[in-house]
């Protein structure tokens, strides 16, 4: 089971001459738990822009699965090939409730018949009720998204991304605004929630990335400066010229 | 069919009253003699049949406005399609019976000595096929520009000025003798319409109720796409549209369903506007009325169906007063309104009359925050 999830070869992308990302080349394992790191302007957010196909690259090979060139498609086509993503700022629907903001996310048609002639069944709702019991949001299911507190969407941006069931999720920051107890918590589900799908997590937490207990990548100017364990990327003295020598 | 939560408390007051109204003012009519207290004088009838279809032109637009986030500022021009989709067959109807007694030819045609009926004319002696076009030449304009303005992304202002330049646009070539559609004076000097006499008093009591009967379809229509998961994603593209993208949605295509389906809503507005009001003429695309519009919507209580519909009823009303007994104020009344509502009222009249009981705020009811900023 190590087949290739996610393979990025060689990828270019420029903005106005600055290379946002440049020569980058990656693989996820199907399954795997990955973190990456890196300092600002790295190209981390641009990565997974050109992952989502929100971002064309200006070169470069992005591959899904076996032969899926993710290059030509969109956001919508992203999502639905199975690609999740939940943004470094979480961005709730905010006049819907908890509960439907889950099940817009829910795994299923997306066209405009099978909107107009939906009705919630009885399994949906129970697998509404499930998600929000794994994020911890259970007791807030009417409430409106915009009125819960900024860890609580966190926790709901989440819940929706386990909701679509992607089989990879792109996870940005995902301890930010989050206590050290939450942030703990997330490490774990993240880290349950791989094997069955492939989760790559960009943050900057160094004690969130150990809790998570993965192979780590560090970016810097839009390419690959190490990868391996936490402790030997760490160890690397150009990760800590990066790192430190700003 | 009907889903649960299909007609809201608010909706459905407003409906039976609309369906009171629909019934009374013709009876008012009929039955009451003139001079007496409760009497609606014939007059009347197209006037009050008038704010209703404006009342649904309003609805129209809060369906892409309220729900999508689509402001358009061209909404008229689709009223004002409906309207001579319907005004063309009018002019067939009147026959030999216009000045110059052409049997095929309308006045102004033999007037600017056309020889023939221009080809766009075929058709509309036939009652059924302007219907038809009433609901097709706005729902394909719609589909048209709208497919390309989303699929490129255009949003926000950027979208709002060029929806202003179509109507523009369209006035201008309205305008036009070479259009074939009367220029300047549009189509007007209607006769009957299916062999009922425009001015006779029963005509226009089922113009009324016929009004009355669009606006409410069209509220309902709009509960019920709405109230779907369909109108739970159009609200998702108004709150965070790339959010949306992300979760899979064909922004859109959402968005062109919604706004061909809105700009129909508006042609038959305005087809049932034309036969009350007795002309048709480009001024009806002038970029001011499609800002009024949006007047309505917000003054009443944008994102709510039936606040749009009472906000443009409220205006109507308003305006019909107050150039009638004070016609130098009417744009001063007007502008103060809009402003004094957006500051103080940023949900309309509707919100004002929640806010007087608890706990009636609507689910998918905007956000209090300030709008958000133009991209």
């Amino acid at each position: 089971m190590n087949e290739t999830q996610l393979y990025l070869n060689d990828v270019h992308k420029s903005f106005d001459g600055f290379k946002a990302i440049d020569g980058l080349s990656l693989a996820i394992a199907r399954g795997e738990l990955r973190a990456v790191v890196g300092p600002n302007g790295a190209g981390k957010t641009t990565m997974l822009d050109i992952v989502t196909g929100k971002t064309r690259p200006d070169s470069g090979r992005v591959v899904w699965g076996a032969d899926t060139d993710l290059t030509r498609l969109d956001e919508a086509d992203c999502a639905r090939l199975g690609i999740g993503r939940k943004f470094q700022k979480p961005t709730v629907f905010e006049t819907l409730s908890v509960e439907d903001n889950v099940m817009l996310a829910l795994a299923g048609d997306r066209g405009i018949v099978a909107g107009l002639r939906h009705r919630r069944t009885a399994r949906q709702s129970a697998r509404i009720g499930e998600v929000l019991d794994i994020v911890g949001l259970g007791a807030e299911r009417g409430r409106l998204a915009g009125a819960l507190s900024h860890g609580q969407k966190q926790w709901l941006e989440i819940g929706k991304l386990l909701a679509q069931e992607p089989q990879l999720l792109l996870v940005d920051e995902p301890a930010a605004g989050m206590t050290d107890h939450e942030t703990m918590r997330t490490a774990e589900l993240l880290r349950t929630v791989a094997g069955a799908h492939s989760v790559l997590v960009i943050e900057h937490d160094m004690d969130f990335v150990r809790a998570l207990d993965c192979k780590v990548t560090v970016l810097n100017r839009g390419s690959v400066l190490a990868e391996g364990s936490l402790d030997h990327v760490s160890a690397n003295p150009e990760v800590i010229e990066v790192y430190l020598g700003r | 069919m009907v889903r649960k939560g299909l007609i809201d408390r608010r909706t459905g007051l407003f409906l039976v009253v609309l369906f009171a109204v629909i019934v009374l003012i013709p009876l008012g009519n009929l039955l009451l003699a003139p001079g007496t207290a409760g009497h609606v004088p014939g007059y009347l009838l197209p006037l009050l049949g008038k704010y209703l279809c404006f009342a649904l032109l309003a609805v129209s637009l809060d369906l892409v406005w309220g729900y999508a986030g689509i402001l358009s500022l061209g909404h008229g021009a689709f009223f004002a399609l409906g309207g001579y989709a319907m005004g063309m067959h009018l002019m067939r109807e009147i026959g030999d019976r216009g000045v110059y007694a052409n049997p095929v030819l309308p006045d102004f045609m033999v007037f600017l000595s056309y020889e023939k009926l221009p080809w766009y004319w075929h058709g509309f002696d036939m009652f059924w096929f302007a219907c038809l076009m009433v609901l097709f030449v706005p729902g394909l304009l719609a589909f048209v520009f709208g497919w390309f303005a989303f699929r490129s992304r255009v949003t926000g202002v950027y979208l709002s000025i060029i929806t202003q330049a179509l109507t523009y646009a369209l006035m201008l070539a309205f305008y036009r003798n070479e259009m074939g559609l009367g220029g300047n004076n549009g189509l007007t000097d209607f006769r009957d319409v299916l062999g009922f006499s425009l001015s006779a008093d029963s005509t226009r009591i089922a113009l009324f109720v016929l009004s009355g009967l669009a606006l409410a379809f069209g509220i309902i229509l709009g509960r019920f796409i709405t109230g779907s998961k369909f109108g739970m994603v159009l609200v998702g593209v108004r709150d965070a549209e790339s959010r949306t993208r992300f979760l899979g949605y064909r922004v859109e295509h959402y968005k062109l369903f919604v706004f061909t389906v809105s700009a129909m809503l508006a042609g038959l507005a305005g087809a049932l506007y034309v036969p009350q009001v007795g002309i048709i003429n480009p001024g009806e695309f002038s970029p001011a009325n499609s800002i009024e519009i949006v007047i309505w919507v917000a003054l009443g209580g944008r994102g709510t169906l039936v606040g749009a519909a009472l906000g443009a009823l409220i205006v109507a009303a308003a305006k019909s007063w107050l150039t009638a007994n004070f016609p130098e104020a009417w744009l001063f009344v007007l502008g103060a309104a809009f402003v004094l509502v957006t500051i103080f009222l940023p949900r309309g009249v509707i919100g004002l009359l929640d806010g007087l009981k608890p706990g009636g705020r609507h689910r998918h009811a905007l956000p209090q925050a300030a709008p958000e900023p133009a991209e």
